[in-house]
């Protein structure tokens, strides 16, 4: 197909959509889909307010980045087998479609009276709540160049910030586990709404995009934490106690100003770390030398030698033989650094249930990271951590991936378009 | 799942309409009673009736080359010429695969000429997977004279079939994307030729017939939806072009030849193709 002819057009689902809004006749004869008539009620509800557990889709910022973390995700990578800008921009305006509609708790398009062709949402997220569902959208370095070749004409709108993470000391990269086009970030309080939003976005790019990778991940549920503690990780560990968390930190540390680039404003980049841990030798070690790697204690969460889980944390504190309560080579020390490089953290764990060649549990820590600049921000603290954290011994980096994550999509706009 | 279950569960749903009478089993009876209901209720374009007709007449083309490939086969077998038997088996099947969504409404034949091993009780079990198995496994002709009588009588009697079949739009709807599943759900997997790993062979039948389908239903789509038509040449093409690489002089490399990068590659073409391929119930709208 043309590029003119496939950019200039609304897409079927949104036709549909327009159809079941505005009545037919409208758009009949125009559109080649003229015979179909939507048989829902008006289903554009951008008008009614937005239900309680719904976080819409539409705004400055994309959702899903400082939004609190939800208990589910799914986070996969793309890459795309067209060599058409004019299929990528369709692409993300039938996503950012299928996403402000799936926010509010819609299907994706509504049923028809053609039973002989396949309903436009798949169906299993029908009369669910929206669960907090968020989508959030991004580009790998690959999107911009591919083995040296300007695909899409947009080479020179690629930042710098945007390239593959340098190898670290004791990475495991496996291929399989790396890169990718796209990236397509779907988190949600209910399990089946996460993946009715990730299955329906793979279906809507197949032909377009091929998957490459695609991890879930996991956190207690609001319900099981009452007291909305910080969450733990499977080393059985407090994670995420020093995050940023005011509009003033979210400026600083993980909304870009577009001055790299002036589509990438209001984003930010991910990096994703694919982290195996070691459970079964996790499980072997003594509780002392787990408080030991972490720096803090186990059930508190508080900093060794310290009280409370949120303590400023004196590093300099001695024990009575001398000895520094947290370990130089514990991992909060290593991760806090000189304090310059911050982060926001927003990982997930994962179990991907049995790895075959051992027997043994695969799972691990699914760690996203919010930042304005993975190399002046992710890439120091990584540094210093795959250098001497006493925790390397029961972990092994196994997935790594950077994606630029533009600006939220207003009414009327597309994710992207900034961009294309 | 066992492909000839849902043949069952048709039966089970609709036992009403088993009371059409004729002398094939309970599944065909209640498979063409379906089939004769729905092409009673409505009424299509002549451009549609035309589609049908192609595809009835393709059909027994397709018959006519399976009898005679069965035919050679056959002889083959029983002339105890293991080899010829064995480069016969996959070109001899292709036609089958080719018009598998015809052939399947015969309820009963369908089984006894494709079953593999475990879709019936082993008692039953006959037609090309067993020869398949006795002549890979066992590397011998011998003891396979019966079978290959019955399946040539059986091929014979789906061609006398074929000739009353009762073919609808929507055998031509639902038998483009189901012979694309196929390829999906056993071809890219090696589950249909698990001895002689010849599936490459049913793999591109299988996207022959779906591409019949659609050429002969293309000018209805190029009227209702001639994106949909384009982006479907563009990913018939792709799919071939995939399976270029998988040719040799005389057919196809054997399944055990291929990686997982090579099936991935395959089963991500046939996914582009079936995803739109599902949109072309656009041509039973009035």
């Amino acid at each position: 197909m043309s590029d003119e002819s496939k950019s200039n057009k609304i897409t079927r689902r949104e036709m549909l959509y327009r159809t079941g809004a505005g009545g037919l006749g409208l758009l009949v004869g125009a559109s080649g889909f003229g015979t179909i008539s939507a048989l829902g009620k008006t289903l554009d509800k951008e008008d009614k307010q937005t239900a309680e557990d719904a976080i819409p889709f539409y705004g400055t910022h994309q959702s899903g980045i400082i939004t609190k973390p939800q208990t589910y995700i799914y986070l996969i990578s793309l890459d795309l087998t067209t060599n058409q800008l004019s299929d990528v921009r369709d692409l993300f305006k039938e996503w950012t479609m299928a996403s402000a509609h799936m926010s509010k708790a819609e299907l994706v398009g509504p049923y028809t009276d053609n039973s002989y062709v396949p309903p436009e949402d798949t169906g299993e997220a029908d009369g669910l709540s929206a669960s907090k569902l968020t989508i959030t959208y991004g580009f790998g370095p690959t999107f911009f160049d591919k083995n040296g070749s300007d695909r899409f004409g947009l080479a020179s709108k690629k930042p710098k910030q945007l390239k593959s993470l340098p190898s670290f000391a004791g990475d495991q990269i496996e291929e399989q586990w790396t890169g990718g086009d796209l990236c397509v970030q779907v988190c949600a309080e209910d399990k089946q709404v996460a993946f009715h939003a990730i299955r329906n976005l793979i279906r809507i790019g197949r032909g377009i995009v091929t998957l490459r990778w695609m991890q879930s991940g996991f956190q207690r549920t609001p319900q099981a934490d009452k007291k909305k503690g910080t969450p733990r990780n499977l080393f059985g560990f407090k994670d995420g106690t020093v995050n940023p968390s005011t509009d003033k930190e979210f400026n600083d540390i993980v909304w870009s100003n577009g001055s790299e680039a002036p589509w990438i404003k209001n984003g930010s980049y991910m990096v994703m770390r694919r982290i195996r841990m070691l459970l079964e030798v996790w499980d072997r070690t003594h509780l002392n030398e787990q408080e030991m790697t972490f720096g803090r204690e186990k059930r508190s969460g508080a900093p060794l030698g310290h009280q409370d889980e949120f303590d400023d944390i004196n590093f300099d504190k001695k024990d009575e033989s001398g000895n520094p309560h947290i370990p130089v080579d514990s991992h909060i020390k290593l991760a806090r650094g000189d304090g310059s490089e911050k982060i926001l953290r927003r990982s997930y764990s994962y179990s991907s249930e049995m790895d075959p060649t051992r027997a043994q549990l695969d799972a691990g820590l699914l760690f996203i990271s919010y930042q304005k600049d993975p190399f002046k921000q992710f890439v120091p603290i990584q540094k210093r951590m795959a250098g001497m954290d006493r925790m390397n011994e029961y972990i092994r980096h196994i997935g790594s991936a950077v994606f630029a994550c533009p600006g939220g999509a207003s009414k009327g706009g597309y994710i992207g378009d900034s961009l294309f | 799942m066992n492909k000839f279950t849902k043949v069952a569960s048709i039966s089970l749903l609709i036992p009403g309409l088993l009371l059409a009478g004729c002398n094939t089993t309970e599944q065909s009876q209640a498979e063409e009673a379906k089939k004769t209901e729905e092409s009673k209720t409505a009424t299509y374009s002549e451009e549609l009736e035309k589609a049908v007709d192609s595809y009835r007449q393709y059909g027994l083309e397709q018959t006519d080359l399976f009898v005679e490939g069965t035919t050679a086969f056959v002889e083959a077998v029983k002339a105890g010429n293991l080899e010829k038997a064995k480069e016969l088996y996959p070109t001899a099947r292709m036609p089958f695969e080719r018009v598998e969504p015809i052939a399947e409404s015969f309820g009963d034949l369908d089984p006894k000429i494709d079953a593999r091993e475990g879709d019936v009780p082993e008692e039953e079990w006959t037609g090309y997977h067993r020869l398949e198995k006795i002549h890979w496994e066992e590397n011998t002709t011998e003891g396979t004279a019966e079978y290959a009588d019955q399946l040539l009588n059986d091929v014979k009697s789906l061609r006398a079939k074929i000739e009353l079949a009762d073919v609808a739009p929507q055998t031509l709807v639902t038998g483009a994307v189901d012979l694309l599943n196929e390829v999906s759900a056993s071809k890219i997997t090696g589950e249909e030729e698990r001895y002689s790993h010849t599936d490459l062979y049913d793999f591109a039948a299988n996207v022959d017939g779906s591409k019949k389908i659609v050429d002969l239903l293309s000018p209805i789509l190029e009227e209702k939806d001639p994106e949909l038509l384009d982006t479907l040449e563009q990913r018939f093409a792709d799919v071939y072009t995939a399976l270029e690489d998988y040719k040799t002089e005389n057919g196809y490399v054997s399944y055990t030849d291929l990686t997982e990068e090579d099936t991935q590659k395959l089963s991500k073409v046939i996914d582009a193709l079936a995803e739109p391929l599902s949109q072309i119930g656009v041509v039973l709208e009035g």
